[in-house]
């Protein structure tokens, strides 16, 4: 552009430099990166200067059996989330069978249930001492029911519970084939049957492998679920580390090391992904035909889908609401209002923070388009990637650091004693919040900001609506649905969320998510089921926004 | 109404624009006419004030709106150059309905001042009935009209229009063309129009700007481009036709293998468009309309039709000359000739359009 040489006259002329600030957009996509760079580095520096005697330890002790587990977890998981994942997508988005309707949403459902609350009720269903347990035991003399508490059974628990982030991507990825592909396919003498693997399944694998990373990426961050099974992995190491053993060296070697996981997974994806971004060129071609299942093959769809339900939906449900209404009256007491107090004001002010700072990113990308800014944008929503376990690390050690350099000055100028500024609030907390949720807001907040095209900002501009009025006038107006989506997953997932709010809450604060945790590591499933009632009632919400968005219904 | 003087647009050195000048006058339709990537709409851009020049003036009625000079650029913001603009894609507002999409631009108004533009608007574009319907539940052609009555609204100085009907079917393209000239006459409103459609050019615009290149090749009546064009880009883009080589006889006389046609010698004779009397013995590429050669059984020079296209009302025959040379003949479609038939031809030329080689 133009060097001005002056100041920019006055009135209706203005000199050529943009009205907009250069700095403003990139210091707040920065700013925004930082909030996952900090952390990142705070664990990593740990690694810098290890504490020989730490490492030995958990070199000895601890990470043989963290590695081979979280191995397992992670195959095992993978494995079967892919395979029930693309199995149930391609029988409900490309075949046609008794009730095929009702499950193509309802076996999302299962996404409400946090997989923490799946996993204790099965516990307390298959334990020895459990109702299902007994029930076989004493009314078919079935003596041996395969032991629950087991490598097993975290990866069955777990695949019922993230089996829908595949259903849901692969679902998306074959329905948006169309049906002229397999046409064609068929036109050149290859079967139905066979175009699935030759065609559907080939196009449908970057849908696949999305979902797959998210749900590892979930899994190499749960918490609560292996905490219910005594299954030891990273993040419950992190927090034993830290509660137990109470060295936070140990804690942040332990994260660093997950996030080399983490890594590893999100470089497979990318590699994997490499070339295979298909452009959708021959959708369309109307609804697909579906292949239509006749006799056994269709009671064998039916059964299959309904069994996947039941087991991932129905049975959870319906066992938490009977051990609710046996312990509501003698465990429903204030301190309820306190849990759900706490859980709703979290929730609030994370979803309200996560909502403006993707807003804020969101702008800052449309202002800056250029691949850099791209990059950054990406950088700052890679924390949903970190598990909470690290980024509850990450933000905890410099903030207490931040605080005893307060408290250190204070002391040295006045000589008087302070406590903690920083650390006994509700800081860490959200600031982890938001670095983990910042992608789940920024989503919606980016499809909806591309729906306002240029043109659209210039048709308003030359009818006069400018900066302020044009923000009222055209873009919240349109960003309506997508920014109130986006409160609502950030709602509910900081509602559900354990290992951050377990780890870095003030003292005594306890959440409905929190109280759940204390229960089940107690053994008390009874009363854990009433609190984690509360989760999956609010975590159905946007289950409705994502029914409705995906087409599943249809 | 609105005048571009020598207006240049270059991104770092990269010319997007060179030299383009030209003048509306008040209720004119006037249209840039080029392939894509010619520069017609950064041209509108400017205009409407997206864009900045970077040498040269742009004039809207008596007022200045860009300016480029001793290296210091003014530039009037979009909102306060008072023209209306109707882009490519419509830019409706989705959450809107039509009436207030239409009232977009009306902030200002009283609330029934507003009621009653709209109604007018409305009325104009034949859509009172639609008045509540979100742009999403119209039809293209819909949309179209909701977009000039929403640019048309604020009673802009200047209506500029980017690509209006790309995006419609061939036949609504024409209808609507005509109907939106209609209204623009009507309300006797200065407009620019930016496409890539001879045809909708033709119907469209009084006067239009050739555009290639980022330089305007010419700027003339639809007839003129048509009949005289100035240059080979100009003669290749409008309409169709076919060069044949010549030589130059005399001042009235040019010489090709169909004969020798009589007539005025018109267009780029020489290099630099200096000289308008061609020399003797002077090379030149003639141009040869398919309505310049006539079918005529009774004449002696005969050619072999080697394609043919129905287009209902005539046939578009290839023919090719016993010397080899092929040239277009536009004949009527009661003269159903086979592939391979050799048919009777004659020149019907009245001026000689010849660039030298």
């Amino acid at each position: 552009m133009i060097a001005a040489e002056k100041a920019p006259a006055a009135g209706a002329f203005s000199l050529f430099s943009r009205a907009t600030p250069h700095f403003g957009p990139w210091t707040v996509a920065l700013a925004l990166a930082l909030l996952t760079l900090i952390p990142l580095a705070v664990v990593a520096s740990a690694m810098l200067h290890p504490d020989q005697t730490i490492w030995d330890h958990l070199w000895r002790h601890v990470l043989p059996e963290l590695l081979v587990n979280t191995l397992w977890l992670v195959i095992g998981v993978g494995v079967g989330v892919t395979l029930l994942g693309t199995g149930l997508a391609w029988l409900t988005a490309a075949c046609d069978f008794p009730g095929r309707k009702f499950f193509a949403w309802a076996l999302l459902l299962p996404l409400a249930l946090p997989a923490y609350v799946t996993a204790f009720v099965w516990i307390g269903l298959l334990d020895f001492t459990g109702g299902l347990a007994t029930w076989l035991r004493e009314s078919w003399q079935i003596a041996w029911i395969p032991p629950i508490r087991s490598r097993g059974g975290v990866i069955l628990v777990m695949v019922l519970a993230l089996y829908p982030y595949v259903y849901l991507t692969a679902r998306t990825a074959f329905q948006g084939q169309g049906r002229r592909l397999l046409e064609a396919a068929q036109s050149l003498g290859i079967s139905r049957r066979r175009a699935f693997f030759r065609v559907a399944l080939p196009i449908a694998r970057p849908g696949i492998i999305a979902g797959l990373s998210l749900a590892l990426m979930e899994t190499l961050a749960d918490f609560g679920t292996v905490s219910v099974f005594n299954y030891n992995t990273f993040t419950t190491a992190i927090y034993k580390a830290w509660f137990s053993m109470f060295s936070l060296p140990a804690a942040s070697q332990l994260a660093t090391i997950l996030v080399f996981f983490v890594l590893a997974l999100v470089t497979l994806e990318q590699l994997s992904r490499s070339g295979a971004r298909y452009a959708a060129s021959a959708r369309g071609g109307g609804g697909a035909r579906r292949i239509r299942l006749g006799g056994a093959n269709a009671a064998l769809a039916t059964s299959f889908a309904g069994l996947v339900f039941l087991l991932a939906f129905v049975i959870p449900i319906i066992q938490l609401l009977i051990w609710t209404r046996a312990i509501m009256a003698t465990d429903l007491d204030a301190r309820y209002l306190d849990f759900a107090w706490h859980s709703l004001l979290l929730a609030g002010l994370g979803a309200a923070l996560v909502v403006s700072l993707a807003m804020a990113l969101g702008y800052a990308q449309r202002l800056r388009p250029t691949p850099a800014m791209q990059f950054t944008a990406r950088l700052a929503t890679i924390g949903y990637a970190l598990p909470g376990a690290v980024l509850a690390v990450g933000f905890y050690i410099p903030v207490a650091g931040l605080d005893n350099l307060i408290i250190d000055t204070w002391r040295e100028q006045t000589g008087e004693e302070i406590g903690q500024i920083l650390g006994g609030t509700l800081a860490v907390m959200l600031l982890a919040y938001c670095a983990r949720f910042l992608a789940v807001g920024f989503g919606p907040v980016e499809t909806g900001l591309a729906r306002i095209t240029r043109t659209m900002d210039e048709a308003a501009q030359v009818l006069g609506a400018t900066g302020l009025k044009r923000l009222f006038r055209v873009h919240l107006p349109m960003l309506r649905a997508p920014l109130l989506a986006a409160a609502a997953l950030a709602f509910v997932d900081i509602m559900k969320e354990l290992p951050i709010t377990l780890m870095t809450r003030p003292f005594g604060w306890d959440t409905l998510a929190t109280r759940v945790f204390e229960m089940t590591s107690e053994g008390e499933w009874e009363r854990a089921a009433l609190p984690a009632v509360a989760i999956c009632v609010v975590g159905l919400l946007p289950i409705f926004f994502l029914v409705k968005n995906s087409d599943a219904r249809t | 109404m609105l005048a571009l003087e020598h207006v240049a647009l270059s991104y770092g050195a990269k010319p997007v624009l060179s030299d383009v000048s030209f003048v509306l006058s008040p209720g004119q339709i006037g249209c840039l006419l080029g392939p894509s990537g010619c520069g017609k709409t950064t041209a509108l851009r400017l205009i409407a004030g997206f864009e900045q020049l970077t040498a040269g003036e742009i004039r809207i009625g008596a007022e200045i709106v860009s300016a480029f000079a001793n290296s210091r650029g003014f530039s009037l913001a979009p909102e306060q150059r008072r023209v209306g603009l109707v882009f490519q894609d419509y830019a409706l507002f989705p959450h809107l309905d039509v009436a207030k999409n239409v009232a977009f631009g009306l902030a200002a108004l009283p609330a029934t001042d507003r009621r009653m533009r709209v109604a007018e608007m409305l009325d104009l574009v034949g859509l009172s009935h639609e008045a509540e319907a979100y742009p999403h539940q119209l039809s293209g052609g819909q949309q179209q009209r909701v977009a000039l009555a929403r640019a048309l609204a604020p009673r802009p100085r200047l209506l500029l229009l980017d690509e209006p009907f790309s995006n419609l079917d061939v036949e609504l393209r024409e209808k609507l063309s005509l109907e939106v000239r209609d209204i623009l006459k009507q309300e006797a409103i200065t407009a620019l129009l930016v496409t890539h459609d001879q045809h909708e050019a033709f119907a469209m615009a009084d006067v239009i700007g050739v555009m290639n290149h980022g330089v305007i090749q010419q700027w003339d009546t639809p007839y003129n481009l048509y009949h005289q064009p100035a240059n080979r880009f100009v003669a290749d883009f409008i309409g169709q036709g076919v060069l044949l080589p010549g030589e130059v006889l005399n001042s009235r006389q040019v010489e090709i293998e169909l004969g020798v046609l009589e007539g005025s010698v018109d267009g780029d004779c020489s290099e630099e468009g200096g000289c308008t009397q061609c020399e003797l013995g002077c090379r030149v590429d003639v141009l040869i309309r398919p309505d310049d050669i006539i079918h005529d059984d009774a004449s002696l020079l005969m050619a072999e039709v080697e394609r043919k296209a129905f287009r209902g009302a005539d046939f578009l025959y290839t023919l090719k000359l016993p010397g080899g040379q092929r040239v277009l003949a536009q004949v009527d479609s009661h003269h159903n000739h086979a592939i391979g038939e050799k048919i009777g031809i004659r020149l019907g030329v009245d001026h000689v359009v010849a660039f030298r080689k």
